[in-house]
């Protein structure tokens, strides 16, 4: 195909879907100029190069749709359904015809003899116009010709030339038309002329007036193939290799010219990974720009009446996802019509106005796309639903009376659910929400949704917004590493010794561990993956490293040799040989230059089988952690300046690290570690809680560490060991006079010691409430009443933690 | 590939093409010399459980990961005891690159159009698929591979697939 051509394609089909959209909202603004101007030298485009490169049915087409245009800016015509139905109908049909030009070269052998008659008749209608008073009125404000009569004279002539082309190409149309015309216009052809000129100076005005950038814009912006931007992104993944492997040698030189280049090496590499990641960054509106028109032809079609709004369609996201997201999106949009909105004569009985909102909303937060589509509809209907899961077979009776409204709510995800009660065309095809909600937890998405009764439905879809460069928890397995992305990840559990044997159970040769109380079901990544033939799980596990995974709901156990690191990974597709192994979900290179394989959490959770038939389990579990949410802790128990159990809340420990004693540096006076860039000050608790006289084991040569806060902030806590994470009632709670702790409780029938986080921020030396500069948040006073001290002083290192700044009240 | 162009490689158009040979056992085989993207030694490579047995492994080739195929397993031969004695030839098709773990590698040769003829009948039904043809060369005889073919997943050998 020549690049004209090409070139005539790919712009036709963008005008097109702007077209669409303008279309649309003319028939929301009839009288908008610029609307009409738009749609008019969208489709004058076409014709005329169309007429160019004599693709002839193409031309006629378009050129109906002109004529029909032309009536309606001349105010011959007002807005209609029926007019605008026949104008997205004639963008269908020039789509159709640009795909034919695309893959055969010509526009195609169909003949499109139906619309344009179609078009023309509605063109003809001309004598039922009665123009109502407020449409004429901007009538008059249309500009007289003026300037452009030289142009508008050259361009009539033009329009001549492409009349005879038409006439060539369609006679029979041609004719059907000129007997339609002529009676009501004798100086049809005269006329035409007329229009043609008036719409080149209208288009001329146009790009003169309205837009007086848009030279500008056109040379800031160019087009650029994908797969170039694609093959950038690979080799700036590369070089990202390549700079962290040299990084790791400058360590050992101390070269100074050589180790400032290294720096500027660092910092430019950065830098074009962040450029050439913007460059793949597309608009949400790519996506939304179809929706006015679908949500158009789908309220027309169930009998509804619905306005679509937008906010955030300049939010950007990946293109990769952009694309990922497309068909989920537009399911969930014709579900919102289909059974969300409800028809008008039942709005109106529930006194909300005839016409139903689509609302749109797109905005980034904590490194993630968020995406929500509510409708004011009637809500999801929650008996329905429940009768509809009972009926599948989704749940027993027994859990439908104990589940809470927002687990019903979330049935609607489960496969083989659809509550419409008739296939429609539109929805209820088979395709339900549980495809939405897989293939957006494919690009490590989430789905949610919450419903009102009467008021109506949101979905919440949240999204990262890159895959190209991921996080992912690197571990070892059977002398290979693999790579699991962060997002699957819950969290890690290591057993040691005799441990193994004791704490992971089974059943019926499944083996499953008790975490916090319930049971998660394991899979050894061995197993999965057919390493090491007659490996036996529990004589030859030394230690196991439970690895654990959530897909959907659902959580379970990954066991591996050994868990390594986090790293950021550049993912890189398969080859099609290995394409169709579910394990994987691509590959990455190592900062060694070796390839690892990332896992795919769904894919192994399906090839073992493992979440198979616990879902119901899971729901249960939720449910139970859901009631006694309130009353419970997550706490980290571990053993320090010889206290045999100490506990401080979960929330405030940010990650547990170990550094050998190498590692550990002395700035200022104080011990400090390198971590992730930073100083990070290590606390030692034996000089807040005074030595009760244990030292650490002699031989040790390493250090665990409790990391706290975040950036700047963050403080390294030395413990001898970590116990355990568990979530528990705190018991009989007492306050302590010894500095350094807050009080002692009964925490799993065992004496409990809780650490006073306050105590440990001030040894570190910092001062939590001076502001960070780079913080945008703002920082609130907070009042905090609780009577029982031991609670207040939990809760004041929380929100202290999180910068507050807390007044207590005792209460009563 | 093109089937007009396994029977026929140099249709009447030149005379003259050439080929990368390399040798498997004690098979002759030559890919068209454009396609070979480079010819390496035994690279470390990384196994991927569950694939195919032809596919012996990932190759990190300047940031570009490589699938490596054992062409001794493809071509259903006893394996070489050491593996670090193979060759890699990486070859292009399409947008991918594989890399074909081979005995040894050959000369550059260049063979007139008029020594070529199909593939005779009484080869091993799976394997006389893997060859577009065969070059008459005055001591041997040169196996054109196809490439497109040799690196095709294998039907049926891919445990863990998805579902």
């Amino acid at each position: 195909m020549d690049d004209i051509v090409k070139e005539f394609v790919v712009e036709s089909h963008e005008n097109l879907n702007q077209l669409d959209q303008d279309l649309v909202a003319l028939e929301k603004a009839p009288g908008s100029p610029e609307l009409m101007a738009r749609i008019f030298r969208a489709i004058h485009t076409i014709k005329g190069v169309a007429g160019f490169l004599s693709f002839s049915k193409l031309e006629a087409v378009s050129h109906s749709g002109e004529s029909l245009l032309a009536k309606l800016r001349d105010r011959k015509l007002s807005v209609n359904a029926e007019i605008i139905s026949a104008l997205l109908a004639t963008s269908d049909v020039i789509r159709q015809m640009l795909n034919a030009v695309e893959s055969a070269g010509n526009d195609g052998e169909n003949d499109y003899g139906e619309l344009v008659e179609r078009l023309e008749a509605l063109a003809d209608a001309e004598h039922e116009f009665q123009a109502p008073a407020v449409e004429t009125a901007p009538c008059e404000t249309v500009p007289a010709p003026e300037p452009a009569v030289i142009l508008g004279a050259i361009h009539a002539t033009a329009s001549g030339v492409e009349v005879r082309a038409e006439a060539r190409a369609a006679p029979e149309a041609a004719r059907a038309k000129a007997s339609q015309v002529h009676p009501s216009h004798p100086d049809a052809k005269a006329k035409s002329a007329a229009e043609e000129t008036e719409s080149a100076r209208g288009a001329d005005a146009d790009s003169e007036h309205e837009h007086p950038n848009t030279a500008g814009a056109i040379d800031a912006n160019i087009r650029v193939n994908v797969s170039l931007l694609d093959r950038l992104m690979n080799l700036v993944g590369e070089l990202v290799l390549a700079r962290n492997q040299i990084l790791q040698f400058s360590a050992r030189t101390h070269d100074a010219g050589f180790l400032s280049t290294v720096q500027r090496l660092n910092l430019i590499t950065t830098e074009l990974q962040e450029g050439i990641m913007k460059t793949r960054m597309q608009p949400i509106g790519n996506v939304w720009s179809k929706f006015p028109r679908l949500v158009r032809d789908l309220a027309m079609l169930c009998g509804k009446q619905v306005r679509i709004e937008m906010e955030g369609e300049e939010t950007e996201l990946d293109k990769t996802l952009i694309e990922a997201i497309r068909d989920p999106l537009t399911h969930i949009v014709r579900n919102a019509i289909d059974h969300g909105i409800e028809r008008p004569a039942e709005r109106l009985a529930a006194s909300k106005p005839a016409q139903g909102c689509l609302f749109l909303r797109a905005f980034h937060e904590s490194g993630q796309v968020n995406i929500e589509i509510s409708d004011d509809g009637g809500g999801i209907n929650l008996e329905r639903v429940r009768a509809k899961a009972l009926e599948r077979g989704l749940i027993t009776h027994d859990q439908s009376a104990q589940m809470s409204d927002n687990e019903i709510l979330n049935l609607i995800f489960s496969p083989g659910f659809s509550t419409a009660p008739k296939v429609t065309n539109v929805s209820g095809r088979g395709v339900g929400m549980d495809v939405v909600k897989t293939n957006i937890e494919k690009i490590g998405g989430t789905v949610d949704v919450q419903s009102q009764s009467g008021r109506g439905t949101t979905l919440k879809v949240r999204i990262p917004l890159t895959l190209a460069i991921i996080p992912a928890l690197v571990v070892t397995c059977d002398g290979d590493r693999y790579a699991i992305p962060q997002v699957s990840l819950i969290e890690l559990v290591r057993l040691e010794g005799e441990e193994v044997g004791k704490r992971i159970e089974t059943i019926h040769g499944a083996p499953v561990y008790r975490l916090r109380g319930h049971l998660l079901p394991l899979v050894y990544l061995r197993q999965v993956l057919n390493l090491g033939g007659d490996w036996n799980p529990a004589a030859d596990c030394q230690a196991a490293h439970i690895v654990v995974l959530q897909v959907g709901e659902r959580q379970f156990g990954l066991v591996v040799d050994e868990v390594n690191d986090t790293e950021e990974i550049v993912v890189k597709p398969l080859g099609k040989q290995l394409k169709g192994i579910a394990a994987f979900a691509g590959a990455t290179i190592m900062g060694d230059g070796k390839v690892a394989l990332i896992l795919d959490a769904l894919g192994i959770a399906q090839l073992s089988g493992v979440l198979a038939e616990s879902h119901e389990a899971a729901r249960a579990d939720d449910r139970h952690e859901g009631r006694a949410g309130d009353s419970r802790q997550r706490l980290l128990l571990f053993q320090a300046a010889g206290f045999e159990r100490l506990a401080m809340p979960l929330s405030l420990v940010a990650r547990l690290e170990e550094f050998s004693d190498a590692q550990i540096e002395h700035a200022a006076g104080r011990r400090v570690v390198q971590y992730r860039g930073r100083i990070l000050p290590l606390v030692s608790l034996e000089k807040i809680l005074g030595d009760a006289g244990t030292q650490r084991a002699p031989g040790a040569q390493s250090v665990q560490v409790v990391v706290i806060g975040q950036g700047e902030r963050a403080i390294g806590i030395e413990v001898d060991h970590i116990l355990d994470i568990v979530e528990e009632r705190i018991n009989a709670p007492r306050m302590s006079e010894r500095p350094g702790l807050l009080g002692s409780a009964i925490l799993g029938q065992r004496i409990t010691d809780f650490l006073d986080v306050r105590a440990v921020i001030g040894e570190a030396g910092h001062n939590w409430l001076a502001r960070d500069k780079s913080e945008t948040v703002e920082r609130a006073r907070v009042l905090l009443v609780e009577h029982e001290a031991f609670s207040r002083e939990l809760v004041r290192s929380y929100l202290e933690m999180a910068g507050h700044q807390v007044t207590e009240a005792p209460g009563r | 590939m093109q089937t007009a162009a396994s029977s026929m490689p140099a249709a009447g158009t030149e005379t003259v093409r050439q080929y990368t040979t390399f040798h498997v056992d004690n098979l002759f085989f030559g890919v068209d010399v454009l396609k070979v993207q480079e010819v390496l030694r035994y690279q470390g490579m990384t196994r991927v459980p569950l694939a195919p047995p032809v596919v012996r492994g990932l190759i990190n080739l300047r940031g570009q990961i490589v699938t490596a195929i054992d062409m001794r397993r493809r071509l259903k031969l006893e394996p070489r005891d050491d593996p670090s004695a193979l060759m890699n030839i990486v070859v292009r098709f399409g947008e991918e690159a594989v890399s074909l773990l081979v005995d040894e590698i050959g000369d550059v040769l260049e063979v007139e159009a008029d020594r070529f003829e199909r593939r005779p009948d009484n080869v091993d039904a799976e394997i006389r698929d893997l060859i577009q043809g065969i070059y008459k060369l005055n001591e041997r005889l040169l196996l054109v591979l196809d490439i497109g073919k040799t690196i095709a997943p294998v039907a049926g050998e891919v445990r863990g697939a998805r579902k």
